[in-house]
């Protein structure tokens, strides 16, 4: 195995890492702890406005 | 103990006013060397000559206006959204002073004609050392400030802040390798850079793109995660793209800078990557466009009369249609007609000033009011005019140097039946001259857009007191 072997190899792997990552964020779970870091923000300075949450 | 903890707004003031500041030195600086093309006698003398005036420009924009708006804004969303105050306040109070001194030293240097050569990494060693420390002190201050959160959560935008700050000290590190020359001295200093042939060359891109990429784009992106939903009072409109835009252009954006070097003895491979991936790149470009833009679905009329809002937006707006126009000149084909003509500088002019000028113009409108105690700016009609001046700038900039860069690479190309040019390369330039006008004027509308930014910010000053006094939010609710 050269180090061109390793490299392509590596490529591949980063590859899965991001379609891992899609399909981690896309994942019903993580809903509710996403609105809650998404209104981070918002509920900051003001009084918090009841907006609705970004489940999308 | 929580409650009676304060932000720390006295760093983030000090940057947001000097971004404001340099924002017009560099802006100046752009609309003299545009005058110099017009009017080629207004080159007076060898320190104000376009040759050394150009990488002043853009050293100016890119570090001293847009560094101090992301020094500014990233200071200030860190400590908002992880509740707490920042981290080694005293480093955070060098960063400042440093960093000025980084500029003022850029501003006294490049004229001098010290420079490396390398674009956007003019400054020589010495001042490139310097950077290193303050970029260190800027990581121990951010990612210690996020280390002492007080919320589950680490926001998005500083994800992006984040991202931006290790990015940024890689390509720094490895571009600005350079063997210097000691018998020149550290006042006069002159190095040679680590690499050699066309791996300087493509170290060079690697950094220029990632420059780009990273210190111009995902920076800013962190500036629009937070002022957009926060000046539209809405939270983010997809919280799960936000984190998928984030990764996909952490794994993409590190490739593309070959597509700088096509048809150079580049390996033809490697060109092909770059372009390969400014293509992919297209993609997390507009998810973060569309992320932005639709967190104003259902309050579209916020922007009937909110000119906070209007650049924001518009800033994106400007966002898609350069994250889109790269991608297309990154096409080999597509590339041997742009290279090297003004088409190129439109774009990045499209990209400077209607992305990364209008967000920061936006955040800062957002901040100053709020730093000086103010409900807002001391005269919102003034921030209206200054929207569509800066507006109308661009859009004139880079009309005009689409027209004069197609019209260049058609020029350059035409060849004759028997194979002789066309055109000699001088009556490329003539043909030049109107357009080189036009982006005069447009460059003088984005520029007084910004002095009357400045005229609003110290009267906001004037009528405001400095906040010292703002209240760390209790610990997130957590579940």
């Amino acid at each position: 195995m050269d180090i061109n072997d390793l490299r392509s190899l590596f490529t591949v792997l980063a590859l899965v890492a991001f379609l891992g990552i899609v399909v981690w964020a896309y994942s019903g779970k993580r809903k509710a702890s996403f609105d809650e870091a998404a209104n981070l923000a918002v509920e900051d300075d003001e009084p918090a406005r009841p907006e609705q949450g970004a489940g999308r | 103990m929580q409650s009676q903890a304060t932000y720390n707004y006295k760093v983030v003031r000090q940057f947001a006013v000097m971004t404001v500041i340099w924002g017009i030195v560099g802006m100046l600086v752009g609309v003299i060397i545009a005058a110099q093309l017009v009017w080629p006698e207004l080159s007076v003398m060898e320190y104000l000559s376009y040759g050394r005036l150009r990488p002043l420009h853009t050293n100016a924009v890119i570090f001293a206006f847009g560094g101090c708006a992301l020094f500014a804004t990233s200071f200030y969303v860190v400590q908002r959204t992880c509740h707490t105050s920042l981290f080694a306040p005293g480093l955070a109070s060098f960063i400042f002073w440093a960093w000025q001194l980084v500029i003022v030293l850029a501003a006294l240097s490049l004229p001098l004609g010290f420079t490396s050569g390398k674009e956007y990494a003019e400054l020589e060693w010495p001042i490139d050392l310097l950077i290193t420390v303050i970029w260190v002190a800027y990581a121990i201050v951010f990612f210690g400030t996020i280390g002492i959160r007080k919320t589950p959560h680490i926001y998005v935008a500083n994800w992006f802040y984040g991202a931006f700050i290790i990015a940024v000290a890689l390509l720094h590190i490895f571009n600005s390798a350079a063997i210097p020359v000691f018998e020149s001295g550290i006042l006069t200093p002159k190095s040679y850079s680590a690499y050699a042939g066309v791996q300087d060359a493509m170290i060079q891109w690697w950094y220029g793109h990632n420059a780009v990429g990273f210190f111009l784009t995902a920076a800013f992106l962190g500036m629009m995660y937070y002022f957009v939903p926060k000046q539209a009072g809405r939270p983010v409109y997809s919280y799960r793209l936000s984190v998928v835009h984030f990764w996909a252009l952490i794994f993409t954006y590190m490739w593309a800078g070959p597509h700088h070097l096509h048809y150079t003895a580049l390996p033809d491979w490697t060109q092909s990557v770059g372009m390969i991936f400014s293509l992919i790149l297209l993609a997390p470009s507009w998810g973060g466009m569309i992320n932005g833009i639709m967190t104003l679905s259902g309050a579209w009329h916020k922007l009937r009369d909110d000119p906070v809002l209007k650049f924001l937006i518009t800033s994106l707006s400007f966002y898609g249609m350069s994250t889109f126009e790269g991608p297309m000149m990154s096409i080999k084909t597509v590339n041997a007609l742009s290279h090297y003509t003004d088409w190129t500088v439109g774009h990045v002019h499209s990209g400077a000033l209607g992305w990364v000028g209008m967000v920061s113009i936006g955040s800062m409108y957002y901040l100053i009011p709020r730093l000086f105690g103010r409900p807002e700016m001391y005269s919102t009609r003034l921030i209206n005019i200054h929207f569509w001046l800066a507006t109308l700038g661009t859009v004139l900039y880079i009309a005009a140097l689409w027209i004069s860069g197609v019209m260049q690479g058609l020029m350059w190309r035409a060849t004759n039946a028997d194979g002789t040019l066309t055109y000699a390369f001088v009556e490329s330039v003539k043909a030049s001259y109107p357009f080189w006008t036009i982006r005069v004027v447009g460059g003088v509308l984005f520029l007084t857009g910004m002095i009357l930014m400045a005229y609003n910010m110290f009267k906001t000053i004037a009528s405001g007191k400095a906040v010292d006094d703002a209240p760390v939010l209790a610990p997130a609710h957590a579940h």
